[in-house]
């Protein structure tokens, strides 16, 4: 079989290539400057990988914080921890950073690392934009938190955006918003949105022409086709809420009336550009951790993801629809019957291939040897939360019953249950199933557990009891609320839920730096969950040229074949 | 792995048969796409504005078809063709030639937007923030013209490179997703046109 | 002086729902949109159990029982009867609440309007409701006064709503769902409440710094009386100047820019009408009960009582301070 070698013969001869670059893939062993100038000059998709998993954890702390005090406001009525402005520049920035600087990084940061090392490829399609986008988007980053400093100009320190991470005009027009606030808010999000292009056009030259030979497209992983499927609604969807910042920043700058109802703009418009993006975006985030799902899922199952075509139809489905269900974030502003009708239906239609998604894993389940390590336990947890945000979500979606749930906590319960629920809780999977690999060193076991169990526990304390105050009538963004309107147990019980995932996520951290620095911490191998797809054929961590020979593939399970070959995949296809 | 039994050897796949298409043309075929949803919200913004201007200046008043311009810069996408032709053929001085005359054309076509412009702004007092009308046809004409002072930087570039003797020969590749990128400006233009000139009028 | 005396007896007589529970519904659209929602939470309920139940049995039934266990299972790829089975049910469910939904947002959205029905326009501002009656030449704020209703085609009553500013949206959860008030734009909603009482209601769109406490009250009069309160509301009883030194110190001061006393000098727009201050249970949008050392506080500075509002802190002098209050303490 001497053509057909899987990169797991290893060759005697690569052994010194792996010795003379070894100082250039450990920059742990290089003094401080030269580590910076390796970050700052690498195009290595692995290290950007990481550089974008690194800085969207750091977001992630600062946003969780940022969380952490406004569920400390509102642990009891007439909470005044922080003044009604601090607390709008604190919603706005947590769910600005958390979409923007979170989500849309940490995605890209998977399909970096993942996807040529899933794909049998050396490399992205473009190492230099790759790098580019990482750069720009963190230039995004810095930019909207520079507004603490200069939002208000030279004595407005502290003057961060308050105009909600939706920024519906008119509140963002010079009007309403005065000081440079919005515009940090909008130059900000515009930058990192170049960079996440600039990551999803990546993502589909690298997919359609760097896949290793016998790589078909039906033979790709799981998790590369979701976000393939996912880059493609990033082109689409993206551009509209860059074109609404252009207008927006045209407004302000130039006197422009796009958004200006004093002189006949329309307040709406806005809201239609921004939710077609703003709606493709969900499924942007949700899309990787349905990809992080179908690979961890099979192997903590033993066996195959259960009616493959069926689950690259339900993502390209679920794309497509994503795009026509906008409105459903606007049944409140006065649409006709027939459109609040239409919105509703498409909006339905959604839940279809969402819950083929569910069924199949469910079945993938079935029948096989379940080991409920950590990261198989992200997933169960996954799979419930997300299975309530599905079901709330057909709720909104029923137009009377959005009228009186839009804008209240339910809606801010519903989709914390599908981006933390779901989301996060995915890429917590799959952190700790990818971090062997990324690091060649497992993460405690014992560590993970607790990290579980609180972060479970946490979560379902905190936004379970959110959907209740939003049914009692208590709407979304206030400060505060007054006492008697029979809220305030619930509130409490939320508050009190924060502070177990604060324990959780801080067990988590602690977890990856013991394990990255303690010399005695468990080594991984190559591939320690006994795994069926590429990036486990190669050594972990993946030396810079990632396979010492291209590999060649014959199914979709290419490291099944290899260690099963009385009983292969390909005879199957 | 020598164990393996005759019958369960796998389909040979021979590396070399194994072929991609080209990332260039994935790459620049994606910024067209996005291009294109960011054009489409402007346009939209355009339509969804036609007639809700609260005062004057109207399209009807004061916006002339901008022939000369359209002319210019829809040939411009035949002699890019002629051009990369010539390139193809290996023909250095052709090619030159008909790039130079493609920048020609690029640039009367911006020349003739500055004039509009410029008529617009001093004679009939139409600016951003005039109106509605202003508001959108600035930014969506503007848009536009952006994209044509960046392809036609590009084009200067290129130009600049065969005229100072560089090989083009070997960068046939960019070439052609440079003209891509010109044709996607030109028939971007078919679009404005139709609805700021026509349609909006 | 009838008017005043039974507005405050009727007040404090309505019962107050302290509690907005979308549940406890006590109009026809809110009572619509619970019934639709209690449909829907049937059926999501249903497909929950299932499926959490499926998921159960699985975790259990197919837990690997023995450590290290290197056998794989048996390696199944899928199977077109099931998953056809579980892309048609789904499909079917939608059809049925589409269904429902069109069938129920046509009832609410597109109902006709009686002859006898009050008529409101309500425009938000940053952060207080003005409420108009067109037809009575009534202007008041962040209290709604309205009839009770026997059905949606008694004495309903149709809202217009505006906005001044920016975004705001009108929810009370026990009489409708949100309709968003929108700058340049007319949108509306009805409701036809069936007992009388005070109902609570928000904003619920994010407006601003004082989003929070941009809160309103519905107050349902029982039949026949809401009449009586727009007569009693028509007519303005500004005490004389003389008589109250008040009235000259708030004339006098920047007051009158931006309130409206009627049948006075005081004619702004930009603030609530004060005509008749004193027969509201609130200041400021709901975010203190109208008492008199409450009232005090507000006028002394607004910013310490609604951070942030609209209304500057006017640096009155005690004596002045205590003037106005009289004043505004008059004005019933």
């Amino acid at each position: 079989m001497g053509s057909t070698d899987y990169p797991l013969d290893r060759q005697d001869a690569h052994q010194d290539v792996h010795q003379a670059i070894r100082p250039y893939v450990h920059s742990d062993k290089l003094s401080f400057s030269d580590a910076l100038y390796v970050i700052v000059t690498t195009v290595d998709h692995k290290k950007l990988g990481l550089m974008y998993i690194v800085a969207s954890l750091i977001f992630l702390v600062i946003a969780g914080l940022m969380a952490s005090v406004m569920r400390l406001q509102l642990a009891f009525p007439n909470g005044h921890v922080v003044s009604p402005a601090t607390f709008n520049r604190l919603f706005t920035m947590h769910g600005t950073t958390m979409v923007f600087l979170v989500g849309m990084p940490l995605l890209a940061g998977f399909a970096n690392y993942l996807i040529p090392l899933m794909i049998g490829a050396r490399d992205m399609a473009f190492p230099r934009l790759n790098a580019f986008g990482f750069w720009i988007f963190l230039f995004g980053g810095f930019l909207l938190y520079f507004s603490y400093v200069g939002g208000g100009g030279l004595q407005g320190a502290g003057s961060a955006p308050d105009v909600g991470w939706f920024a519906y005009s008119p509140l963002t027009e010079r009007a309403f918003s005065r000081g440079l606030s919005t515009d940090y808010w909008t130059l900000g999000v515009l930058c990192s949105g170049i960079g996440s292009l600039a990551s999803a056009l990546n993502v589909i030259a690298t997919v359609a022409s760097m896949r290793c030979p016998g790589m078909t497209l039906s033979r790709m992983p799981m998790f590369v086709w979701l976000m393939l499927v996912d880059s493609w609604l990033i082109l689409i969807a993206l551009p509209p809420l860059s074109a609404a910042q252009i207008m927006l920043m045209l407004d302000r700058y130039l006197g422009a009336h796009f958004f200006d109802t004093q002189n006949g703009g329309s307040a709406i418009l806005w809201q239609h550009f921004f939710w077609i993006f703003g709606h493709p975006e969900v499924y942007i985030l949700i899309f990787p951790a349905f990809g992080i799902l179908s690979e961890v899922i099979p192997i903590f199952s033993r066996k195959p993801i259960f009616g493959r075509p069926a689950m690259v139809a339900a993502a390209v489905a679920i794309g497509f629809i994503s795009l026509s269900v906008w409105a459903h974030h606007m049944f409140a502003v006065g649409l006709d019957s027939a459109s609040n009708i239409f919105f509703a239906a498409a909006t339905m239609m959604v839940g279809v291939p969402t819950g083929i998604k569910i069924f199949n894993w469910l079945a993938t389940m079935y029948g096989g040897k379940l080991i409920f390590r950590t990261p198989m336990l992200f997933c169960i947890a996954f799979l419930f939360q997300f299975l309530i945000a599905g079901l709330t979500g057909i709720m909104l979606g029923v137009t009377p019953f959005d009228w009186q749930l839009h804008d209240s906590y339910f809606v801010v319960a519903h989709f914390h249950f599908t981006l933390v629920g779901g989301f996060v809780f995915a890429i917590f999977a799959g952190m700790y199933y990818w971090f062997p690999k990324a690091s060649g060193r497992m993460l405690s076991e014992t560590l993970g557990k607790w990290h579980f169990w609180l972060m479970t526990v946490g979560f379902n304390l905190t936004f379970i009891p959110l959907h209740f105050v939003g049914m009692m009538g208590m709407p979304r963004r206030i400060y505060t609320y007054p006492y008697g309107r029979g809220w305030e147990l619930w509130n409490f019980v939320a508050s009190v839920g924060v502070v177990l995932q604060l324990a959780a996520v801080a067990i988590f951290v602690w977890n990856i730096l013991q394990s990255l620095g303690r010399s005695d911490s468990e080594r991984s191998g190559d591939d320690p969950w006994n795994a069926w797809t590429l990036e486990w054929a190669t050594h972990s961590p993946p030396p810079e040229y990632n396979f010492e020979k291209i590999p060649v593939v014959y199914s979709s399970r290419p490291l099944w074949d290899l260690k099963h070959p009385e009983d292969p995949d390909w005879e199957f296809e | 792995m020598a164990s393996v039994s005759s019958a369960l050897v796998p389909p040979v796949i021979d590396p070399a048969q194994w072929k991609l298409p080209d990332r260039g043309i994935i790459g620049i075929a994606c910024l067209i796409i996005t291009e294109s949803a960011l054009f489409s919200i402007f346009v939209v913004g355009y339509i969804f504005y036609i007639g809700k201007s609260l005062n004057g200046p109207y399209p009807k008043d004061v916006l002339h078809f901008p022939v000369l311009g359209t002319i210019a810069l829809l040939s411009s996408s035949v002699t890019i063709v002629i051009a990369e032709r010539a390139l193809e053929h290996g023909r250095r001085a052709l090619f030159q030639l008909w790039w130079i005359v493609t920048i020609l054309l690029g640039a009367f076509f911006l020349g003739s937007t500055a004039m509009e412009w410029h008529q617009l702004i001093v004679n009939e007092h139409l600016t951003i923030s005039t109106n509605l009308f202003g508001t959108t046809f600035y930014s969506l004409v503007g848009l536009h013209a952006s994209h044509v002072i960046v392809g036609l930087l590009f084009l200067l570039l290129v130009g600049a490179v065969t005229l100072f003797g560089f090989p083009i020969e070997t960068q046939k590749r960019r070439v052609m997703f440079l003209s891509w990128y010109w044709h996607f400006v030109d028939v971007v233009w078919i679009i404005v046109f139709t609805v700021v000139y026509i349609v909006g009028r | 002086m009838i008017g005043p005396v039974f507005c405050l007896m009727l007040q404090t007589r309505l019962a107050e729902h302290s509690v907005a529970n979308i549940f406890d519904p006590r109009a026809t659209p809110a009572a619509t949109e619970k019934n639709l929602a209690l449909f829907t939470f049937s059926i999501t309920g249903g497909i929950f159990i299932v499926v959490a139940a499926l998921l159960i049995f699985a975790i259990v039934r197919y837990r690997s029982r023995i450590p290290n266990d290197l056998e794989e299972p048996a390696q199944v790829y899928g199977s077109g009867k099931i998953e056809l089975a579980w892309t048609v049910i789904p499909i079917l469910i939608v059809f049925v609440l589409t269904g429902v939904t069109g069938r129920v947002i046509a009832s609410i959205e597109d109902s006709p309007q009686p002859s006898s029905a009050t008529h409101i326009t309500l425009v938000g501002r940053q952060w207080w409701w003005e409420v108009h009656y067109p037809d009575f030449g009534i202007v008041t704020a962040n209290e709604i006064h309205v009839p009770v209703s026997r059905s949606a085609q008694d004495h309903p009553t149709f809202f217009t709503l505006q906005s001044a500013d920016v975004i705001h949206s009108f929810w009370v959860p026990q009489l409708s769902g949100k309709t968003d008030l929108i700058p340049n734009r007319d949108n509306h909603i009805w409701i036809d409440p069936r007992e009388p009482g005070i109902y609570l209601g928000n904003c619920a769109e994010y407006c601003g710094t004082q989003h929070a406490n941009m809160m309103l009250r519905v107050i349902v009069h029982p039949a026949g009386e809401f009449e009586k309160w727009a007569v009693a509301e028509r007519t303005s009883f500004v005490p004389a100047a003389q008589s109250n030194p008040g009235r000259a110190v708030f004339e006098s001061l920047a007051c009158v820019n931006c309130h409206t006393v009627r049948g006075s000098v005081a004619a702004g727009r930009f603030g609530p009408d004060l005509t008749h201050l004193m027969r509201r249970q609130t200041i400021g949008a709901g975010v203190v009960p109208l008492t008199p050392k409450n009232l005090r506080d507000w006028v002394a500075d607004p910013q310490e009582v609604k951070p942030g509002c609209l209304m500057p802190s006017m640096n009155l002098s005690n004596t002045e301070l205590t003037q106005v209050v009289s004043y505004l303490e008059a004005l019933k």
